[in-house]
Formats: C-alpha cells, structure tokens, sequence
C-alpha cells in the first residue's frame, strides 16, 4: 500500500519523547496531540487523528508488529468495556488537572520548582539534567515537566500492553481516543441507533 | 451465466465495542472498512473478501469473521 507523510508521524512522536531527555521544556509540543484530535473531532465529527495522524499509534504498530515486539493476544474483556474506558478517561483527568494545580502553586511561588518526571503517577524520576534554567517563569518549566509525565507514562503503558495483547492495544484504552469517540457520538446521535 | 450460490466470508464489527481507532482500514487490502463518523468501523460487505487482516489487526477484537449464504 502507497505510504502517505502522515504514515511517518511515528518519527514525530518518537522525536519528541527523546527531546524531553535533553531539553524538558520541548514537553510543550506535546499540547498539539491534545488540541489537533480534539479539534478535528469537534470541526468535522471524525476520529481522523486516531485514524492517521497519530504517531504514537504507528510507534506501537510499528514495534508491535514490524518489530515482532507484541505477543498478539486478545485484550482482556474488561479492558475494552466502557466502564474501564471511561474510568481510565477520568483518572486521566483528574491527574492532568492535579497536574495543572501544582504548576498553578509554582506560578503562583507557593511552591518550588521540582525537576522531576513522575513515571505511572507514583515514580519521581530526577530529571535536573533535562533543565538549563529558562527566560520563563519557573511555572512554565514545572508545566513542562507534568506534562512530559503525562506523555511518559502513557507511553509506557503503551509499550506494556503492545507487549502482552495487541501492538496498538493502547488505542482501546486511550484517553484522547475515548474522548473524541465521545465527541463523535454526541455530533452523531443519530447514526448511532444504527449497527451491524 | 451461472451464478455460484454457497458461503462467503465477511467481517463483521461489533460496533457496540468498536473504539473507532482505525486499525482495520489501515490493513484492509479492499479498502473495504470505513470509520463512520469517528464512532464505529463500518464494512462494505460487497467488496470484503473475508481475509481477515482487519480481526487480526484489531486491538479490541471486535471483528469477527462468519460466513454468510450467498
């Protein structure tokens, strides 16, 4: 099958979670995979960022399957039922929420900088070397460094279930995928009463 | 002419389940599945074949090939 540029975003996603290694504030870009699905889902209805765009996605795809990295198993029920998908949804967001609150405390000097990435939402990972100091507030570093947990750790659990289901098996999972699906459900009520 | 009647093999989605990733597009060599509307995948049952690429492919095993009469 002809590969199309969006076939390659994988070298984007991949790009991205190594600049975090050397420059955490490059965390930041990590925004565009929150507002491009939301906003293709919102203007045209459409799970297009799941569907092409997202390199995350092809990553997994890529190491699962090319790579042979995946054992190919079936997920288990209860990870695709919608109370784990939902559950998992708002977990999310009330970590990306808590997240944001303490870069508030930063901005607002009630707390310290910390250069730390939190792996799986309990690991403090030190990440000092990561930091060269910036022009910006130090809230706008400590932003970056919740939001590259957050990208981190999803990545990781990512990898975990490529590993023991299917290569993209994060995609049923996946928070963006569930919101947007949702998104997608309410601008299309009335299809949904249709099904195979 | 003479016209074949027996089984065929499809695939069809449990659109309840479907997460709508796409996955199935990508590895139907029929450009046979579509994500309808972001919510679930939709096949077109004249062009599938039934090869079942898309059931392997699929994270949420949600697609499943039976035969249908024809």
């Amino acid at each position: 099958m002809k590969k199309r540029w969006y076939d390659y975003l994988w070298i984007v996603s991949l790009t991205y979670l190594i600049l975090g290694f050397f420059n955490i504030l490059f965390a930041w870009l990590g925004l565009l995979c929150f507002f491009i699905p939301l906003v293709i889902s919102i203007v045209s209805g459409t799970k297009g960022y799941c569907n092409r765009y997202c390199g995350r996605g092809q990553l997994f795809g890529l190491l699962g399957g090319r790579f042979g990295l995946s054992r190919k198993k079936d997920i288990p029920k209860w990870m695709k039922s919608k109370a784990f998908r939902y559950g998992f949804l708002i977990f999310f967001f009330i970590m990306f929420f808590q997240m944001l609150w303490n870069t508030y405390l930063v901005f607002a000097e009630v707390q310290n900088l910390k250069q730390a990435v939190t792996l799986l939402w309990t690991l403090k990972l030190p990440w000092n070397w990561a930091y060269h100091g910036t022009l910006f507030h130090p809230g706008v570093a400590q932003f970056a460094f919740g939001f590259y947990s957050v990208m981190l750790t999803s990545t990781v659990l990512g990898l975990i279930t490529m590993i023991l289901f299917k290569p993209r098996s994060w995609c049923v999972y996946c928070p963006m995928g569930t919101m947007t699906q949702l998104i997608c459900r309410a601008k299309n009520r009335k299809g949904n009463i249709v099904t195979e | 002419m003479e016209t074949k009647t027996g089984t065929k093999r499809k695939a069809f989605v449990d659109t309840d389940a479907c997460v709508a990733c796409g996955c199935c597009v990508k590895v139907c060599p029929l450009n046979a599945i579509q994500i309808w509307n972001g919510v679930w995948a939709k096949v077109d049952r004249t062009r599938c074949v039934g090869c079942g690429k898309c059931a392997r492919e699929c994270p949420a095993t949600v697609i499943e090939i039976r035969e249908v009469q024809v």
